[in-house]
């Protein structure tokens, strides 16, 4: 649901015969027509944070980054990756690991409600956390009784994004590991390995690269959230202020040279992610010459 | 899923299995059926009249209306992307291909303050719709707009994988029976994508319900005329109005729910289909 890396682009399907094929007229209309469309609706804007940042110069640009609320915004940003992050990938590949390895009842439900904040609007995702820990929240008089503050502060900031990118590592890993079975560790486990010695030894070299990727979309969803955070952020300037929060006020400031400059660290977060993808997908074709064969091949 | 009980000799069942439902209870179910909790608080006619208020069911409707279009116009061009990506060659494929994630990696702040530079009256392509009376910015058209560029990869990768696996003998055979192109394409090909035509058109479509960082930029906001529900909850928000808050929400999170359970069984069902083949 989360991109899975699923496709590998090869040549197979893209070299046909002349009459499984399309007229070249038919192609080049076919081909032109698909680029227009991801050029006006997704280079264009790309291009566009970079011009606006850049319009009052690179003395402005470099101004608005190293601005200390834009600093400290980062700081906030990287912080709160830092915690919600890890917290998902450890529970993304439990959740893997207990899906992909062994049957039980309830399984697809399980699955279902691992996908559940992919469905929920970032907004409200935001909401459920100040119903449980707001002022006029379940634990907001006890939280307030002993002085703890978890709304519109980084604890508050923390929960919301880790509720948003739950599922990001664990939707990687499944389709990978249910893929690659569970005959190289049962074969570990009958020549006596234990259990962790399975998994560092067996399970993590066959699945480190989309545990990768599935580290780098979570972690690029963790730093780009912007509705749930707004949500339960209190947008304390210095205090509470994430990136994509500071790109906002500045914005509504009409800073927008400011605003651009600071998104474009943003955009690049993003560029990285994708290379990072691309990079994955040719280590694993790389490794699995054939694609999502892989099922297969171990279970010669 | 059928066949033998037999025991795994794998450890780390009881512990992997423990922690994801203690996670995903303390992250996700605990703090979700808050929102169910908090709406019983409110009496049935205080409820009715908060998600019936005139302001609110217009926010259905503009939310509704441009995702609807905006799934409706990445069913055509996810399709044809995924298309032209799958089958044919062309110079620089490789960078397409990944750009069509960009959606998914770009934070949605930034995507909406990008696509209103764009397309506000003085920008790029804003300033060249002016002269033909079409506004784009602070329009559903612009909240369309922004859809567009959020649901896209659903659909191509939902499409692409599938359009990749489908083998060249019924084609074949219907070249061979002499059907045209057009008539392959329509009678044969297009069946066999439409299960995940669906289901990506499904994602795109509850993807843009709730989507709000994109959109609260290009869509200029005005109650009644551009504001989406995600936005009125926020509204309420403000305003400490919890109750209204939540309520708005429950009515959202049933409506997301149910398009979550309809887009699993769609996957379910194509799943079971491709191993029972």
């Amino acid at each position: 649901m989360a991109g899975a890396i699923t496709t590998h682009l090869s040549d197979k399907a893209s070299i046909r015969p002349k009459h499984t094929n399309e007229s070249p007229v038919v192609r080049v209309v076919l081909t032109v027509v698909a680029l227009l469309f991801l050029g006006l609706i997704v280079v264009l804007p790309l291009a566009s944070v970079f011009v606006e940042a850049f319009k009052r110069g690179a003395d402005v640009y470099v101004a608005s980054i190293t601005d200390p609320d834009a600093v400290s915004a980062l700081k906030l940003t990287l912080l709160t990756a830092l915690i919600a992050v890890p917290l998902n990938t450890i529970f993304g590949v439990a959740a893997a690991w207990a899906i992909s390895k062994f049957r039980f009842r309830g399984k697809n439900l399980l699955i279902t409600l691992i996908d559940l904040p992919f469905a929920v609007s970032p907004v409200i995702a935001g909401l459920i956390f100040i119903l449980m820990f707001g002022a006029q929240g379940w634990f907001g008089p006890w939280l307030d009784d002993h002085n703890i503050q978890i709304m519109f502060a980084l604890p508050g900031i923390v929960l919301a994004t880790t509720f948003v990118t739950f599922p990001f590592v664990a939707r990687e890993l499944l389709p990978l590991m249910q893929a690659q079975g569970i005959q190289e560790e049962e074969a570990a486990a009958s020549l006596g390995a234990k259990g962790w010695q399975i998994f560092w030894r067996v399970t993590l070299p066959n699945i480190k690269w989309g545990l990768l990727y599935g580290i780098i979309l979570c972690n690029a969803r963790a730093m780009g959230e912007f509705g749930a955070v707004s949500v339960v952020s209190g947008h304390i300037r210095g205090e509470t202020n994430t990136l994509p929060l500071h790109v906002e006020i500045l914005y509504n400031e009409y800073q927008f040279s400011a605003s651009f400059a600071v998104a474009s660290l943003l955009v690049l977060l993003a560029v990285l992610t994708l290379v990072v993808k691309t990079f994955v997908e040719w280590k694993t074709a790389q490794r699995e010459p054939d694609g999502e064969r892989s099922g297969e091949q171990h279970a010669h | 899923m059928k066949g033998s009980k037999a025991r795994s000799v794998l450890p780390g069942f009881g512990l992997s299995l423990g922690f994801t439902i203690f996670y995903l209870s303390i992250m996700v179910l605990i703090p979700l059926a808050g929102v169910f909790i908090k709406t019983t608080g409110l009496t049935w006619d205080q409820f009715w009249n908060t998600v019936t208020n005139a302001r609110v069911l217009a926010s259905y409707r503009v939310s509704l209306i441009t995702a609807l279009s905006a799934a409706l116009a990445n069913l055509v061009f996810g399709l044809l992307v995924a298309w032209v990506l799958v089958r044919y060659r062309f110079p620089g494929k490789k960078l397409v291909d990944s750009l069509v994630d960009l959606p998914f990696a770009l934070p949605t702040a930034v995507a909406g303050i990008a696509l209103t530079a764009i397309y506000a009256p003085n920008g790029w392509i804003g300033s060249l719709l002016v002269p033909l009376g079409i506004k784009v910015a602070f329009t559903p058209i612009g909240i369309t707009i922004a859809l567009i560029f959020i649901g896209l990869p659903f659909v191509v990768r939902t499409v692409q994988p599938v359009l990749q696996e489908l083998d060249n003998e019924t084609e074949e055979a219907a070249v061979m029976l002499g059907a045209y192109r057009w008539v392959t394409f329509r009678k044969v090909i297009l069946p066999q994508l439409i299960p995940s035509l669906l289901t990506g058109f499904a994602l795109a479509f509850a993807r843009g319900i709730g989507e709000y960082g994109s959109v609260v930029f290009i869509s200029g906001n005005m109650p009644l005329k551009t504001e989406i529900t995600p936005l009125l909850i926020m509204t309420k928000l403000e305003q400490y109005d919890y109750a209204g808050a939540t309520a708005i929400a429950l009515v959202m999170l049933t409506a997301s729910f149910l398009m979550l359970f309809i887009i699993n069984y769609f996957q379910w069902r194509s799943n079971r289909r491709a191993t029972t083949e």
